[in-house]
């Protein structure tokens, strides 16, 4: 396990060094062991696979909202784990009446785990994107999903490159929090 | 949504990202808040007259020794606790320590004073305006350093909001010592005590609705 996390921080690394390829195989690889972890913790009844999907998805977009509390000196695992653990508390506080236990485990077992069965999350990006402020969405729109560089995007829409990068990691974080706000008790 | 498409979302033109170490940007608004807390007690109360009399030095240096023996170790957990998995085993019961030691000390002070002197040593002359300035002027500090973990991701709320409430707490004590002319031990066990625990409680309470993420 701890091999793997070593590969999995030398990933983490890249990422944050702006290495887009190595960042989208952190977050595939972290995306299934989370479905894995989140499927085993809300149990296997019908809702719980697209509850799984949903929180594993806010645990994505936390992570990479709050990837420069990571320290690279660490190990990687422990540090996603405890976001996992902190989102899965969050919810169940949210959606459940009693608060059933998450007890702390290894970190390490994170990693070894792995589900690739994807499902659908209850979210809509288009729909959660159209509830963001105009600059945010753009911001977004041309440099997340459209692919265009932050010089392009920021000529397009009149904005300085810095504003750009500001509303795209702003617009993430409102995102994330809409997300975390969706939930039905 | 797909997961693939938030992948795909969060991975096209990744901004290079630097660690911003906690220890900055709590620290930072910690030596920030200290300094709103002394702007805020000289215009609001005005420094104690005797203040450079050498009479004072003693029972200041206390009161300041007090709250900065409850700051440093709450602040050094707080940036601990301000980062994912930060608190795992963190010795918190530690920061106990210092109001257990000045309650030994005002035991000892009262003992060694008659029972008829207890009253004063305990009320002192102005016990309600410590009551209510120490926890008043920690707001400005308790949500400068509030700001502050919000930038970071601390996962547990409750904690992270005590210690926040702590440290805000000995920022306004530090602060207030220098306005200050009650003197005696147990006045600073009792009055210090309480106001820096019930900025603590606050926090505790406040933390999970504060500082979620």
């Amino acid at each position: 396990m701890e091999a793997n996390d070593t590969e999995l921080r030398a990933l983490m690394r890249a990422g944050l060094a702006g290495d887009a390829a190595a960042y989208r195989t952190l977050l595939t690889r972290l995306s299934r062991a989370l479905r894995a972890y989140y499927k085993g913790k809300l149990g296997r009844s019908g809702r719980s696979e697209s509850e799984a999907e949903d929180l594993m998805q806010e645990t994505l977009l936390a992570i990479d909202t709050r990837r420069h509390t990571y320290d690279p000196a660490q190990p990687l695992m422990p540090w996603v784990y405890a976001i996992a653990r902190y989102k899965l508390i969050d919810h169940l506080r949210r959606t459940r009446s009693s608060l059933s236990e998450a007890p702390i485990e290894d970190a390490f077992e994170l990693a070894a785990r792995d589900d690739a069965a994807e499902a659908e999350s209850a979210f809509d990006l288009t729909r959660l994107l159209g509830r963001l402020p105009d600059k945010m969405r753009n911001a977004i729109q041309d440099v997340k999903l459209e692919g265009l560089s932050v010089s392009e995007a920021a000529n397009r829409s009149g904005m300085s490159e810095a504003a750009v990068k500001v509303n795209i990691h702003r617009g993430l974080k409102a995102l994330a929090q809409m997300i975390g706000r969706e939930k039905k008790p | 949504m797909k997961t693939d498409e938030l992948i795909a979302m969060l991975s096209t033109n990744v901004e290079p990202v630097r660690h911003r170490p906690p220890w900055r940007t709590i620290g930072l608004a910690v030596v920030f808040g200290w300094m709103t807390v002394l702007v805020l007690v000289l215009a609001a109360l005005g420094l104690r007259p005797d203040l450079f009399h050498s009479a004072s030095i003693e029972p200041v240096l206390l009161k300041l020794s007090f709250a900065a023996v409850t700051l440093v170790p709450a602040t050094y957990f707080l940036i601990r606790l301000s980062r994912p998995g930060g608190e795992g085993n963190a010795p918190l019961a530690l920061l106990v320590l210092p109001f257990f030691v000045i309650a030994l000390l005002a035991g000892a002070s009262l003992a060694s004073a008659p029972a008829t002197h207890w009253d004063v040593m305990i009320v002192g002359h102005n016990w309600l305006e410590c009551l209510i300035s120490i926890p008043i002027i920690a707001i400005v500090p308790f949500a400068i350093i509030v700001w502050a973990v919000r930038q970071m991701a601390p996962t547990d709320l409750s904690r992270a909001g005590a210690l926040v409430g702590l440290v805000a707490g000995s920022l306004s004590a530090i602060g207030y010592s220098f306005h200050c002319i009650d003197d005696s031990v147990p006045f600073v066990a009792v009055w210090y005590g309480v106001t820096i625990t019930l900025c603590t409680f606050a926090g505790w309470k406040l933390g999970p609705w504060l500082l979620r993420w």
